[in-house]
């Protein structure tokens, strides 16, 4: 049973050691000249502005969370909606419910003001 | 499908504790105005109400979801214990709460959805169920952990509860994929039924068991998964703390129990010496460790992973089908001592914390003997009962886990239990010592909800020892029906 693996093995120890390989020899062999435009960090091609570090504003991240909420409750309803038919009413009850769960958290996170962007 | 086909009347009480907590998350926002004084006393008339129709379920077994869900006496002995916690808690953090202003009622509607995830916890009767019962379980607790915000340790436990507690549920998770890899189920009955059945691939399901095992003992802080407990168990606020000690430890032990007496006797000869070691890495580490501590939240941290190692002391004799019932029942009686116990100690940390995380040093507790000796004498009695003398529950729950283990022929680890015991007596009567020898003059809070949860827990570890024996039956009728 644990033959049927051997392959796996060989792929793991073959990329293991190419990894390893690629960064010792660059280390060892490779030449290094560094310059000022090397060593900046890299913003896709352009001339880097202002700090790498930037603050930002924390309701970026209350509405991260309520997005991926409402966006995992839509991909629930993808699958129930394909089966409605054989669902009936039983899944609509379902639904409904579990619909209501979040809907409790919506007006929660409505009133405690995560929507207003001041 | 009807109601009655998927048996939600079964689960009432549950369904009730997450229909009041969205209700009350609802009110708690439009309703109150001043709605920390309100908020704790409603979510405790749920409590009371889910209680009341938790108690007449003991008796016959009933099932929900087709079998996913299984309420039987197991299920709600432990569903009772977990209830009355959450009054208790509820009581325990009014005050607290209030003192520290920290009071808000999000707080006890976190506490109503974990302790309906516990209650999930104890009846599911499969994998899939237990895994959304831990997320249910877990995920109020990281809020609650965080809950001093904006304290430093509060938010730090938060976090660190948070990754380390997801970190666990993946375990659990890729275990279920393998146990279901292997045998085609997840539910518990289903997977013994194709572990008899001979299966093709049974290294899957001894590794799917093996990683449950990992998943659920960071859970119950069992050494070498223990290494968050002391940091969260400190920087989180004390009443939260009171509540996790007990609530996630239920949840998780109840969930190892049911999930490996059910579904994995089959490969108990392989799991059952990695349990010996586990059980005597988290006795040893927890009662050496718990020595050095001059903190007490820290103390009663190594104290709880202790006390984690005594209840898979029992655990370990799960492969032996004679002794099974026997060992299930000494954990159940364990977990009632370990639950009052426990409360009682936090409670009495409770009265001698202040502001700013003062009042937390053991010298603070020198001369407490002298100045408030009704609460020395409560403090004195649960460390008298987590070290197991008599008359205490921790005495008669100490007792039946050594019937237990001596019952399943495991003498080495009953050896190590009684060292270890000892060395915990060091510990814990350092602390005696200290209120009663040591001159001092420690501030302490005298409040209502407080002292009365300190004089009903100090007096139920007295009294319920003397009616330990009926306990300890009524434990053992409830596993009855269980295999």
């Amino acid at each position: 049973m644990l033959i049927n693996y051997w392959p796996i093995a060989i792929l793991i120890a073959v990329s293991t050691f190419l990894a390893v390989a690629v960064v010792v020899f660059g280390h060892l062999i490779g030449p290094r000249r560094p310059s000022e435009r090397k060593a900046a960090p890299y913003e896709s091609g352009m001339e880097p502005i202002g700090p790498g570090t930037r603050r930002m504003p924390v309701r970026f991240y209350l509405v991260a969370v309520l997005f991926i909420l409402f966006d995992i409750e839509v991909i629930f309803l993808f699958p129930w909606a394909v089966n409605f038919r054989n669902l009936g009413v039983f899944g609509l009850i379902e639904m409904f419910v579990f619909i209501v769960i979040l809907l409790v958290g919506y007006v929660y996170a409505w009133k405690k003001g995560a929507l207003e962007w001041e | 499908m009807t109601v009655s086909e998927l048996g939600l009347l079964n689960i009432l009480p549950i369904l009730i504790l997450v229909v009041w907590a969205c209700v009350l998350l609802l009110l708690d926002v439009f309703v109150f105005p001043k709605r920390e004084q309100v908020t704790p006393l409603l979510s405790a008339v749920g409590l009371v109400v889910a209680l009341i129709y938790t108690i007449p379920q003991f008796g016959q077994p009933k099932e929900a979801f087709n079998g996913m869900l299984v309420i039987d006496g197991f299920a709600v002995f432990l569903n009772v214990l977990v209830l009355i916690s959450g009054l208790v808690a509820v009581a325990l953090s009014y005050d607290y709460l209030n003192r520290m202003g920290m009071a808000r009622g999000e707080y006890y509607v976190m506490m109503l959805f974990s302790i309906s995830g516990i209650m999930l916890m104890t009846s599911a009767a499969d994998l899939i169920v237990v895994f959304l019962a831990l997320e249910l379980l877990s995920i109020p607790l990281y809020i609650l952990a965080a809950f001093g915000r904006p304290k430093m340790e509060s938010e730090e436990a938060g976090i660190k509860y948070f990754l380390l507690g997801a970190f666990a549920g993946g375990f659990v998770l890729y275990g279920i994929a393998l146990v279901y890899g292997a045998t085609g189920q997840t539910g518990l009955t289903g997977i013994v039924e194709a572990a008899s059945g001979g299966l093709e691939n049974p290294v899957f399901l001894l590794v799917g068991a093996a990683l449950i095992l990992v998943g659920l003992g960071f859970k119950v802080a069992a050494v070498p998964f223990h290494m968050w407990t002391p940091d969260v168990y400190e920087g989180a606020p004390t009443s939260v703390t009171a509540f996790m000690a007990v609530g996630a430890k239920v949840g998780g032990f109840a969930a190892l129990l049911r999930v490996f007496m059910i579904a994995f006797p089959s490969i108990s000869v392989d799991i059952t010496p990695v349990l010996w070691g586990l059980t005597a890495a988290t006795l040893i580490v927890g009662n050496v460790l718990a020595v050095a501590q001059r903190n007490i939240k820290r103390l009663l941290a190594y104290s709880s992973i202790s006390h984690a190692g005594f209840i898979l002391m029992a655990f370990v004799t799960y492969g032996d089908a004679s002794v099974r019932p026997e060992a299930t029942a000494a954990v159940l009686f364990y977990m009632v001592a370990f639950a009052i116990t426990s409360f009682g100690s936090w409670a009495v940390v409770i009265a001698l914390e202040h502001a700013e995380d003062r009042g937390l040093e053991l010298e603070d507790y020198a001369g407490l003997g002298r100045k408030r000796p009704a609460l020395a004498l409560a403090m004195a009695i649960f460390m008298f009962s987590f070290t197991g003398v008599p008359p205490t529950m921790g005495f008669a729950g100490k007792l039946y886990i050594f019937r237990a283990v001596i019952q399943g022929e495991y003498y080495g680890l009953a050896v190590l239990g009684v060292i270890v015991s000892v060395i915990s007596a060091y510990y814990y009567l350092r602390v005696v010592v200290v209120m009663y020898m040591r001159e001092g003059d420690p501030e302490t809070h005298s409040e209502g909800w407080l002292n009365l949860t300190t004089a009903v827990t100090a007096v139920g570890t007295v009294v319920l020892f003397i009616f330990s024996a009926p306990l300890f039956d009524w434990a053992a009728q409830a596993v009855l029906r269980m295999f």
